[in-house]
C-alpha cells in the first residue's frame, strides 16, 4: 500500500525562508488519518509557521504539501478542505454564535435551511445550543474557544488544525478543554493537528507528536517514547523533567557503556547508537527514575542531600553528587512507605533502575 | 493637611483650563446669544427673539443663502461620498496589501496634506486647474473639495482598520470565502464605524471649507461659506449670525455623530 496517498497530511522538504532568516529547515512528516497529531516546541521553534503552511497562510518557500495524496501548497486557503481554530478564536464579532458556525457552509454554497441546520448541529456537540443567538462578546472565554471549535468543524474539514486554542484558558478549563477535544476528534474521526507549547497538554492529548526547535523536527513518535526513549538532550530536556551529566565513555561492551562523570564516579549504562568510546556525551536521568538510598544498588551514584521540596504530591529532593553536579530527585508521596527521605548534609546513594539512564550523543 | 498634601491636585491647573475654554468658546457663544437678538443692531441686545432665523429663510437676502446652501451641501454630499470610497480603497491597500515597500510612504503620504497650509493648496489647485484648462464653476470646487477631504476621510478609516486583526479575514478565507467575499463580509462590516466617522468629518469640512473654495469657484458660483464672507464684507448683519449658528450646529452634530459611531467599536 502506498502510505503517500493514504496519510492525511504529508509534508516533504518544507522550508520556509523570510529574507534571509529560515523559519522552517526542510521538515518532512507524515499525519496519518484520524489521528490527533500534536506539533510541539518553545516560541518560535516554527511549529506555528509549519502549521499556516498547511492552512495556506503562509507560502511554501520549498518542498511540497500533500492532503490525502493531492498537492495543495499553491492553493489559496479557501480551496483546501482545512479548517483552523485560531488562538485568539477569531469570531467575527458583527455576526451572532449561529451565523459564525454556519459561514464556513454558507461560503461553500449551501442552502440557508441546511446551513442553519448544519450549524444547529455542530452548536450541539460544543454544547452551546441556547447561546446560538448571542454575539461571540457576550460569551466568555472558555464558550467562545468552544464556538471557534464548532465553526471550524461544521463544515467537516478533512483536516482540523488547532494553533493554541487552549493557551488563554485557565488551568482547570483547560482540562476539561483538553479531554473534551480528544472525545470531539474520536467521535468525528476527523484528523487533528494540534499546535501547542505545553508539553504536558501534548502527552495528555497526542497519538502522535513532533518535537519541533529551531525550525527542525527533532524526534517524531507517541507520548511515551518521546518521554521514555527521547533522541537528543533537547527532547530530553523540553519534554518532562531531566538531569543532564555531561560524561565521557570508558569503554563500550556487549550494548553496555561504562561512563565516567566530570567528578570520577562511573556508572555503566545502556549503550546507545553512536556511542564510542572516549565519547563526551550527555546522560539523562529522568528525576522520578532515581531512589535515594543509604545503601547502594546495582548502579549508583555517591551524593548529599541538600533539600527537600514538598510539591504536593511529590518530594523534590535536591542532591549535590560528587564532582559538585546538582541531581534532582522526585519521590511520589505514595511512596513514603518505601522511600525514606534524608535530612539535608546526609551521604546518600543514587541508585537507579534498570535502563532509567540514557546516553544522548547530541 | 490630607487636602493640601494630595499629590494628585497639582494647584492652578483649573483656572488655566477654564481660562482656556473661556477663550476658544467666548466667540462662538456671544455669535450664537446675539443671534437670538430682536434688535437689527449686532451689539445692543434687545430681547429673545427668532426674527433674524425667519430672516435668513424669507428675507431679502434669502434667495443668495438659499442657492449658496444648495450648492454647499451637493458638493459636501458628493465630495465626502467619493473621498470616503477612494480613502477606503487607500486603506485597504495600504494596509491590508501585505508588505510592500512604499507602504510607510505611502501612509504618511496620504495625511501629509492637513499639514499643508490651505492657502498653497488653494493656489496650487487654481495654478492646476489653469493648467489643465478647466473653466472655474461648481466642477472645479467639486473636485477640489473631493481632494482635499481624501485625508480627512482617510484618518478614522485607517485608525479602524489598524484595530481590526488580520485573523478576521484569514478566518474568513480558511472557511472557503475568497478574499473578495472576506473583504464584504467581514472586514467591510467592521470598518463601518471608521467609514461612517470618516465620511462625516470630510462632510463638515467640505462644508465648512473657504480659502481653496474661494479660489477655485467661478464668478456668481457661490457657497454657503463664501456667501457669507461675501456678506460680512458690505457689513456684518444679524441675519449672519443666525446662518453662522446653524452652521455651528450642524458642525456640532456630525462631529458628535461622528465621535459616537467611531467610539462603537464592534470588535469588543
Amino acid at each position: 500500500m502506498n502510505t503517500s496517498t493514504t496519510d492525511a497530511i504529508d509534508i516533504r522538504d518544507a522550508v520556509k525562508r523570510y529574507g534571509d532568516f529560515t523559519a522552517l529547515h526542510s521538515v518532512s512528516l507524515s499525519i496519518r488519518d484520524n489521528e490527533f497529531f500534536t506539533l510541539l516546541g518553545p516560541s518560535g521553534c516554527g511549529k506555528t509557521t509549519l502549521l499556516r503552511m498547511i492552512a495556506g497562510f503562509e507560502d511554501v518557500t520549498e518542498g511540497a504539501i500533500f492532503l490525502f495524496g493531492e498537492e495543495i501548497e499553491k492553493l489559496p486557503p479557501h480551496k483546501r478542505p482545512i479548517n483552523t481554530v485560531f488562538q485568539n478564536y477569531a469570531l467575527f464579532p458583527h455576526m451572532s454564535v449561529l451565523e459564525n458556525v454556519g459561514f464556513g457552509l454558507e461560503m461553500l454554497g449551501h442552502p440557508m435551511q441546511e446551513v442553519r441546520k448544519r450549524a444547529g448541529e455542530a452548536l450541539e456537540m460544543v454544547q452551546l445550543s441556547q447561546f446560538a443567538a448571542r454575539k461571540p462578546a457576550q460569551l466568555s472565554g472558555g464558550q467562545q474557544q468552544r464556538v471557534a471549535l464548532a465553526r471550524a468543524l461544521a463544515p467537516r474539514p478533512k483536516v482540523l488544525l488547532l494553533d493554541e486554542p487552549l493557551s488563554a484558558l485557565d488551568l482547570k478549563l483547560r482540562k476539561a478543554m483538553q479531554i473534551e477535544l480528544k472525545h470531539i476528534q474520536r467521535d468525528t474521526g476527523i484528523t487533528f493537528i494540534f499546535v501547542t507549547h505545553d508539553q504536558e497538554e501534548a502527552l495528555t492529548m497526542s497519538d502522535r507528536i513532533a518535537v519541533m526547535s529551531s525550525g527542525e523536527l527533532q524526534q517524531l513518535g507517541d507520548a511515551r517514547e518521546i518521554y521514555e526513549q527521547p533522541r537528543n538532550t533537547f527532547v530530553a530536556d523540553f519534554i518532562g523533567e531531566t538531569n543532564l551529566l555531561p560524561v565521557t565513555v570508558d569503554e563500550v561492551q556487549g550494548g553496555r557503556a561504562a561512563c565516567h562523570l566530570p567528578g570520577g564516579q562511573t556508572l555503566t549504562c545502556d549503550a546507545s547508537a553512536g556511542v564510542a568510546r572516549g565519547a563526551r556525551v550527555h546522560l539523562s536521568l529522568r528525576p522520578e527514575r532515581v531512589i535515594v538510598a543509604a545503601q547502594p544498588g546495582v548502579e549508583s551514584l555517591k551524593a548529599t542531600v541538600r533539600e527537600n521540596i514538598f510539591v504536593g504530591t511529590d518530594i523534590t529532593t535536591i542532591v549535590d553528587l560528587a564532582g559538585g553536579e546538582e541531581f534532582r530527585i522526585r519521590t511520589s508521596n505514595s511512596d513514603r512507605g518505601r522511600a525514606r527521605i534524608f535530612e539535608p548534609g546526609a551521604g546518600v546513594f543514587l541508585n537507579m533502575e534498570q535502563g532509567a539512564a540514557r546516553l544522548l550523543t547530541d | 493637611m490630607a487636602a493640601k498634601y494630595d499629590l494628585r491636585v497639582f494647584p492652578g491647573f483649573r483656572a488655566v483650563t477654564l481660562f482656556c475654554l473661556a477663550i476658544l468658546y467666548a466667540p462662538l457663544v456671544i455669535v450664537t446669544i446675539y443671534s437670538f437678538n430682536a434688535s437689527p443692531s449686532i451689539t445692543n441686545w434687545d430681547g429673545v427673539s427668532l426674527r433674524w432665523y425667519v430672516d435668513v429663510f424669507t428675507g431679502p437676502d434669502s434667495e443668495k443663502f438659499k442657492y449658496a446652501a444648495r450648492n454647499s451641501f451637493i458638493i459636501a454630499i458628493i465630495a465626502a461620498t467619493v473621498a470616503t470610497c477612494i480613502a477606503t480603497l487607500a486603506a485597504t491597500a495600504i494596509l491590508r496589501g501585505g508588505r510592500f515597500r512604499l507602504r510607510t510612504v505611502s501612509f504618511g503620504l496620504v495625511s501629509l496634506p492637513l499639514m499643508v497650509p490651505e492657502i498653497v493648496t488653494a493656489v496650487a489647485t487654481l495654478i492646476f486647474f489653469n493648467a489643465i484648462g478647466f473653466d472655474r464653476g461648481l466642477l472645479t470646487i467639486l473636485l477640489a473639495h473631493i481632494a482635499f477631504c481624501i485625508p480627512f476621510a482617510y484618518l478614522p478609516i485607517s485608525a479602524r482598520m489598524q484595530g481590526i486583526e488580520a485573523t478576521y479575514e484569514q478566518a474568513a478565507m480558511d472557511l472557503y470565502a475568497t478574499r473578495t467575499l472576506a473583504f464584504r463580509r467581514v472586514l467591510l462590516p467592521l470598518m463601518t464605524p471608521g467609514i461612517v466617522s470618516g465620511f462625516l468629518l470630510a462632510f463638515i469640512v467640505s462644508l465648512d471649507d473657504f480659502i481653496i473654495t474661494n479660489f477655485v469657484k467661478g464668478a456668481g458660483v457661490e457657497t454657503l461659506p463664501t456667501a457669507i464672507f461675501g456678506a460680512v464684507k458690505q457689513g456684518i448683519k444679524p441675519n449672519i449670525m443666525a446662518i453662522s449658528t446653524m452652521l455651528l450646529g450642524i458642525s456640532v452634530v456630525m462631529v458628535t455623530l461622528s465621535w459616537l459611531v467611531s467610539r462603537r467599536d464592534a470588535t469588543k
